[in-house]
């Protein structure tokens, strides 16, 4: 077991373990932000600099600082290790820079976007990125292609994570897209324009942190801070069956994966249940998910809401008020 | 303090009634009556302080909140892009929206490739807060200084866009709304879809 300090938290983890990992397991704060590496995608990481974090010292057995930031998703956690995530100015500035940065090409367009509300990007920006823009030169632009009748490419706001290709190759059997051209030109696509018809291949709607690959059986039908989130389960012969339903009333408007704490999909679900399944019918609803008060999906939906209890006229009350007040006691109370 | 009255009074404004004998001038009654006559009188010819609305309507402060309109950018396109921003913010849930994809021939009538195609504001529900106008980032709803009238059936107060939209030819002026914020906001060249 190697020992690591994390802004000032230490925890005991197994060899192998990365810096970022490490600190998913502390929890809250110290967590850094990631755009690109994704836990269940092998080889994912180290594209976004979201990550980076300052190496204060090395190991116990070189406690020299590292002398540039490092990925933290993609650096493995030696004995003695200490690292400065929110503690470290020099991070703070250079993952507002890297915001930037990301945000370059990225369009803006979230009154319009599909990802608005759930969007990683729009939090990485909202927590550490400038109020305004400087860039002033034109942002590169790209039509937008469908991939098959069910996802939709917006390349204008990919941030090139290649989350999508990993599921693309992981996922399924059969690769049908990748990255074309390189530098800033670089783009998503399928070769030709091929459909993607693997039955798995929905799952890149899910990993994608922004608004660039999106459900089209879903476009433009409603935000979701709309809608809400419930746990859903089908048997399923293909997937785990286990999916998020976004309903508002009686009506599923979309359905997803079930996405944890980091924004990573618990399990990945087959395109049966993500596109065809929209009917209330078909999902057992087990009862809605958590959602952070903080985010925007949970406004106007209440935590802890109690309906007032029914009180009983006086001259038709059997018990003592005292016992009326001890039976209703816990009824009462806000948790 | 022997000779007054032992009265606990925290305003000091409490008065003793006491029950002494009228006088002959005030036992006859004709002065106090004629001293009303008098101040009915004078009412006369004092300032009206009745407005005969709706004739006459009283002058409202320039940036009062009234019934909304939903603006149309220069070119005479909705600007509203549906993001319901104004329907979260909305503390009174009065508004609802169902968005719709603009089609290729419809490049004329709508700014962005969303647009709301149902927009309703329900008025009775509306408590005129301003919080939608605030919220949008397309710069499409405002509040302005008319006010939604009376009407006899529930269902007339959800306003939708056809009352909503301002006509193109009947532009209905915000500029007093916009504040120098908003203003150097709206300069902004990043900003196009600002314009």
């Amino acid at each position: 077991m190697l020992k690591v300090t994390i802004d000032n938290q230490t925890i005991e983890v197994e060899e192998g373990t990365t810096i970022l990992q490490a600190a998913r397991l502390i929890g809250g704060a110290v967590v850094p932000p990631a755009m690109c590496y994704y836990s269940k995608l092998k080889d994912s990481g180290g594209k976004c600099r979201t990550c980076l974090v300052k190496v204060a010292q090395g190991s116990a057995r070189d406690p020299r600082p590292m002398p540039k930031l490092v990925a933290s998703c993609r650096t493995p956690v030696a004995d003695g290790m200490v690292v400065q995530n929110i503690t470290s100015q020099e991070v703070i500035d250079t993952r507002k820079a890297i915001v930037e940065f990301l945000l370059i090409n990225h369009p803006l367009d979230c009154p319009v976007c599909d990802q608005a509300g759930e969007c990683d990007l729009q939090n990485l920006s909202y927590e550490n990125g400038r109020e305004e823009s400087r860039f002033e030169e034109s942002k590169r632009t790209f039509k937008v292609i469908d991939i098959g009748d069910k996802i939709q490419l917006h390349m204008n706001r990919c941030i090139l994570c290649y989350r999508c290709v990993y599921t693309a190759d992981q996922l399924t059997n059969k690769r049908s897209h990748g990255i074309l051209y390189r530098g800033d030109v670089s783009e998503i696509s399928t070769y030709i324009q091929n459909d993607i018809t693997n039955d798995f291949s929905g799952n890149i709607i899910d990993v994608c942190p922004v608004g660039a690959l999106t459900d089209k059986t879903f476009r433009f039908k409603n935000r979701v801070w709309f809608l809400n989130p419930m746990n859903a389960h089908r048997s399923c012969t293909k997937c785990s069956g286990k999916v998020t339903a976004w309903m508002r009333g009686d009506e599923v408007y979309r359905v997803t994966g079930r996405k944890d704490q980091f924004g990573e999909v618990e399990e990945f679900i087959c395109n049966e249940c993500r596109f065809e399944k929209k009917d209330k019918e078909d999902w057992v609803i087990e009862g809605p998910r958590n959602i952070k008060r903080a985010s925007v999906i949970s406004q106007n939906h209440y935590l802890n809401a109690r309906k007032p209890s029914v009180i009983i006229p006086l001259e038709n009350r059997t018990e003592s008020l005292e016992e009326y007040a001890k039976e209703n006691s816990n009824e009462n109370k806000i948790s | 303090m022997s000779d007054k009255p032992n009265i606990a009074s925290l305003s000091g404004r409490k008065k003793v009634v006491s029950n002494k004998k009228m006088t002959f001038m005030e036992m006859i009654y004709l002065p106090a009556i004629i001293g009303g006559f008098g101040i009915t009188l004078s009412h006369f010819f004092k300032k009206k302080v009745t407005l005969q609305y709706p004739e006459e309507t009283k002058p409202r402060s320039e940036i009062y909140r009234g019934m909304h309109v939903l603006k149309r950018d220069d070119e005479g396109r909705e600007r509203c892009t549906a993001c319901g921003l104004c329907a979260i913010s909305c503390p009174a849930e009065a508004i609802t929206m169902i968005a719709a994809e603009r089609k290729e021939e419809e490049m004329n009538l709508y700014r962005e490739e969303k647009y709301a195609s149902m927009y309703e504001i329900n008025m009775l529900r509306c408590i005129f807060c301003g919080l939608c106008e605030e919220a949008c980032p397309k710069e499409a709803i405002f509040l302005t200084d008319r006010i939604v009238s009376s009407d006899l059936h529930r269902g007339d107060f959800i306003y939708g866009k056809d009352l909503l939209v301002e006509p193109v030819d009947q532009r209905i002026d915000i500029s007093h709304r916009q504040t120098p914020e908003v203003l150097k906001f709206k300069l902004d060249k990043n900003q196009s879809h600002n314009s």
